[in-house]
């Protein structure tokens, strides 16, 4: 059955549920935060109790926006709550607050950067915000439990047209997703907390013969890192091929429609879901409790005045402007904190480079050890700066600089004062540094022997002196005075 | 019995307030009253009788060191059992919630408490607030202090006869089709729905969200005046209670009514009403009418109750109003599964589903599993244009009608009740038949209006009669006003049941 001249065309689409990094839930006073003991950060209104009333959170309202504006989505000018009414253990009130029929966003477009530098538009059908239910846990002593601490935290669920074709394009949609949202403040986008789930739904377009055959449409739920969605939209991909090519006539979307599968990260494959597929009926209508919202004009500027450079634009600018690499551009903006602190500190007047060097080097392994993002490690733009001024201009080398660079982070001190309380000043004095040349001509003759007499070993031995020299110094002399005043000596 | 009890709420605390009256001993007296006559009318869920000692001994003390009390220090006030209460239980009268011990106050009871009224017991209902007799608790019915083989009326019905019996001066009950004007016209008292929004719903257990609203039951106009006042106002904690200043119903209630303009919409006064009603509500009117305000005839062609062949009523209203309460009661009441909280079975259940099918069907009673089966009917896919989004355009006809109505009137005068109280088990066997008894009140509910119900006449039976008031929204102030002309020009004030 296998024919080589089949055109596969995956076809995929993705919901991307964010959870908004507030302070409280949706619709009361709770602590939205993760890891906490279970069902301690409740209240009678998140867990559902009879008589009590929900209560917008304005926060969660303009995060979501800002959200939908930078994807250059329609802002609604009324939007309003719905019910989504399902029952399940982990939702409190067997319905969920939710937007059906008039999401806050809808109709926007998200420029989606791919490995071989080209640009896939990805449409963005709408974007709506909900409430998040909370969660069975299994396994107890005393059987299942429901914590209900993720119960009612705001929860943007983000659906795009089927305009992705192949796992990359569904895996570079999601990271540049994970890239926006983080840079407009509106999510940590945590995947390890359960920040970004991913529901891709994903067919084949199969063309054979001329014509062309549409397998049924798969949503695999569920799915907590990018790994899972990479996997599941590869999985389904073989998979659907396999069983049209074992159906051709009855494995099609007009015969099947849609199911819901679920993905196992341990073997890689997706699973049937037993019972979601059945018809559901969410018997959506507004809820009596809420009003409606109708944002005017002054909240809605307000919150497009609050967006400014969006990532890919300002990496563009960095590449442009400050002449960085891609990698470089890339690696400083992925929050927009970051890219702010670099900015701030060419603003003071330092080199670009030398501030990137700085960020990517040490500033970039301590952000590693911390798990945190280089802006959150404690640098500030005027100490930067000082810094990066201070390499340019020889006053201290790329070692010393590391030093300075770690005893900074604690602002105690400026780069200046640390350098000339750690005697880590680049040593310029002419005299000082000959003293050390003749001193390591001394002691190693035979190195000095092979530079003078030039040929296959001068090279190693040269670096070897000025390594002794450097040494000598503890790092202070400047390396590049070294060589000339070694080469002078020696040569 | 003690004349303490035969003061007004007003009077209660401006006597407790002078220090010719003690709340304590006005607590001992109207728990003696209880004791004496709960056990034929069964109007309450749970007396509160040491809270409410301990609560009227410390308003004397405060009366002692000098210390500023509220407006209704020393009253005692009955509660409908779905406000929930940090003390106590909140049942509304369902199975389900038989041991349900809120952790919070409702808006308007704290408000009550704040004004030093001492909250005295939590009445019987109708479960859920779905009925028009309290014969729907869980817990058995209440009687109709006129005649007890006679119903209350509902589902406020524990409240009003509570207030009817003499066992408290004041009540709160809630109204979402007509559950506190129908049962005060039945037993002869003072209610008022206010205006949807005017009163904080937070705390009330939902029954329809977008309908229920909070109300007092009372004796006189005045007391309405005066508990509407203390319980109304915005709410934060209600999105969709309203921002607006409210005014001192007290003061506006004395006012003359000469030029007010009183509308009777003719279609509901058709050959459908029962005639001696309808006698008594046109006298009314004249009465209205001697006192100084204009008697016009306006329409509401929506709210239109007919007479069918069988000399049944129909209504749009009653229609409409069924699929939007049972709509929003069946997503309201889905949070009462056995999983949470609140009544679980005791059987071995093989699956969740088992376990939610259970608890619901052994925890919740027959009226309120229909209407939850309506609700979820007339919202499934397929079926909601036809019944609820259709319903939601009648409920803007409804409002439209009462709108264009109010051009040419101030308010309307209208009957509370198509009937006066009827018997225990009458109607309880067709559940359509008392579906009509909210049939004059439920458009109000729908329009999001304010209506009060006030004692008009007695019957020839001796069975009280009320007549309703409808206005604008926020015209609370303008009804009571009215009503209070009725009562001095006429007297009829104050019932007092046959003992
Ligand atoms: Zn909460």
């Amino acid at each position: 059955m296998v024919d080589q001249n089949d055109i596969v065309l995956p076809i995929i689409g993705l919901e991307i549920h964010v959870e908004l990094d507030t302070q409280t839930k949706m619709f009361c006073r709770c602590r939205n935060r993760f890891g906490d003991p279970p069902n301690t950060n409740v209240c009678p209104v998140c867990i559902g109790m009879p008589g009590v009333l929900p209560v917008m959170n304005r926060r969660a309202v303009e995060l979501s926006m800002k959200v939908g504006m930078a994807l250059g989505c329609q802002v609604a000018s009324v939007t309003k709550w719905d019910r989504k009414s399902y029952w399940y253990p982990d939702l409190p009130k067997n319905y969920q607050i939710s937007q059906y029929d008039l999401p806050l966003s809808s109709n926007g477009l998200l420029e989606v950067p791919l490995a071989d530098g080209a640009t896939k538009a990805v449409r963005i059908l709408r974007a709506h915000l909900e409430e998040d239910a909370g969660k069975n846990v299994h396994d107890l002593p005393s059987g299942t439990g429901v914590d209900l601490n993720r119960a009612g935290v705001p929860l943007l669920e983000i659906v795009s047209q089927p305009d992705m074709n192949s796992v990359e394009e569904a895996a570079a949609y999601a990271r540049t997703m994970q890239r926006l949202v983080r840079w407009l403040g509106a999510s940590l986008a945590n995947m390890q907390m359960g920040h970004m789930r991913f529901e891709p739904n994903i067919n084949l377009h199969i063309t054979r013969g001329g014509k062309v055959h549409k397998t049924p449409i798969v949503e695999v739920k569920n799915l907590n890192s990018f790994r899972s969605l990479e996997g599941a939209v590869a999985w389904e991909i073989r998979r659907q091929y396999a069983a049209w090519q074992e159906d051709p006539e009855g494995f099609t979307i007009e015969r099947q429609g849609k199911q819901n599968r679920g993905y196992d990260d341990a073997t890689g494959q997706t699973v049937f879901q037993r019972g979601k597929e059945e018809a559901h009926d969410y018997r959506y209508f507004p809820d009596p409790d809420l009003v409606s919202v109708q944002p005017d004009q002054a909240w809605l500027q307000a919150i497009a005045d609050s967006i400014g450079e969006l990532p890919l634009a300002r990496r563009q600018r960095y590449i442009d402007q400050y002449r960085l690499t891609f990698k470089e551009a890339d690696a400083l903006t992925q929050d927009a904190p970051t890219g702010d602190l670099l900015d701030a500190a060419v603003a003071a007047g330092a080199d670009p480079k030398r501030c990137v060097n700085l960020m990517l080097s040490r500033g970039s392994a301590i952000a590693n050890e911390r798990g945190c993002s280089i802006a959150q490690i404690g640098l500030s733009p005027a100490p930067l700066a000082e810094l990066a001024i201070m390499l340019h201009s020889g006053q201290v080398n790329a070692t010393a600089a590391a030093k300075i660079f770690d005893l900074m982070l604690d602002g105690r001190q400026t780069p200046a004062a640390i350098a000339a309380e750690q005697g880590l000043l680049a040593v310029t004095e002419a005299g000082e540094v000959e003293a050390w040349v003749d001193a390591a001509i001394a002691a190693n003759p035979q190195a000095a022997g092979d530079v003078r007499e030039g040929g296959k070993k001068a090279k190693k031995a040269f670096g070897f002196l000025t390594g002794q020299v450097m040494q000598a110094s503890r790092g202070a002399a400047n390396p590049q005075q070294v060589q000339e005043i070694l080469t002078r000596k020696l040569g | 019995m003690s004349a303490i009890t035969d003061l007004s709420a007003a009077e209660l605390a401006a006597a407790i307030a002078a220090g010719r009256a003690g709340a304590e001993e006005a607590a001992k007296a109207y728990l003696a009253v209880i004791e004496q006559r709960e056990g034929q009318i069964g109007a309450f869920n749970e007396v509160l009788a040491d809270r409410a000692l301990d609560e009227a001994r410390a308003i004397d003390r405060r009366r002692a060191a000098g210390e500023p009390l509220g407006p209704l220090a020393g009253v005692p006030v009955a509660i409908k059992d779905n406000l929930c209460t940090a003390y106590g239980r909140t049942t509304c009268s369902s199975r389900m919630l038989e041991n349900f011990q809120a952790p919070y106050t409702a808006t308007a009871v704290g408000k009550l408490q704040d004004a030093g009224a001492v909250i005295i017991g939590k009445t019987n209902m109708d479960e859920f607030a779905m009925g028009s007799s309290t014969e729907n608790s869980g817990f058995g019915p209440t009687r109709n202090p006129w005649d007890v083989s006679r119903v209350p009326g509902g589902s406020s019905g524990g409240s009003a006869a509570a207030v009817a019996a003499g066992m408290c001066p004041a009540a709160l009950g809630s109204d979402t089709g007509g559950s506190i004007r129908q049962p005060a016209a039945l037993c002869g008292v003072v209610g008022l729905k206010p205006t949807y929004g005017r009163v904080s719903r937070y705390g009330l257990v939902a029954y329809g969200s977008s309908l229920d609203q909070i109300g007092p039951l009372t004796h006189d106009v005045t007391d309405c005046a005066l508990l509407t006042r203390v319980i109304a106002g915005y709410d934060r904690a209600d999105s969709t209670s309203i921002p607006q200043d409210v005014p001192d119903y007290l003061a506006a209630i004395e006012k003359p009514i000469a030029g007010l303009r009183v509308g009777l919409p003719k279609e509901f006064f058709s050959q459908a009403l029962d005639s001696e009603i309808r006698q008594a509500v046109l006298a009314a009117g004249e009465a209205i009418k001697a006192a100084g305000a204009r008697i016009v005839e306006v329409s509401l062609p929506t709210s239109r109750v007919d007479s069918d062949g069988d000399g049944k009523l129909s209504s749009f209203a009653v229609a409409c109003y069924y699929i939007v309460a049972s709509a929003e009661a069946s997503s309201n009441l889905a949070r009462y599964d056995g999983v949470h909280y609140g009544y679980r079975t005791p059987a071995k259940v093989d699956d969740i589903v088992d376990l939610y099918c259970r608890s619901r069907a052994e925890g919740l009673g027959a009226e309120v599993k229909r209407r939850i089966m309506l609700g979820a009917y007339t919202l499934s896919s397929g079926y909601y244009d036809a019944y609820y989004l259709k319903a939601l355009k009648v409920r803007r006809l409804i409002k439209n009608d009462f709108d264009r109505a109010f051009q040419s009137c101030d308010l309307l005068l209208c009957p509370t009740t198509p009937t006066t109280a009827f018997k225990l088990g009458e109607k309880t066997a067709d559940p359509l038949t008392m579906y009509l008894a909210d049939v004059y009140t439920l458009s109000v509910n729908l329009a999001g209006l304010p209506g009060l119900s006030v004692p008009a006449a007695i019957s020839a039976a001796g069975l009280p009669i009320g007549m309703q008031l409808i206005g604008p929204v926020f015209s609370e102030g303008r009804l009571l006003q009215v009503a209070r002309a009725y009562e001095t020009a006429t007297g009829i004030t104050r019932l007092k049941p046959p003992q």
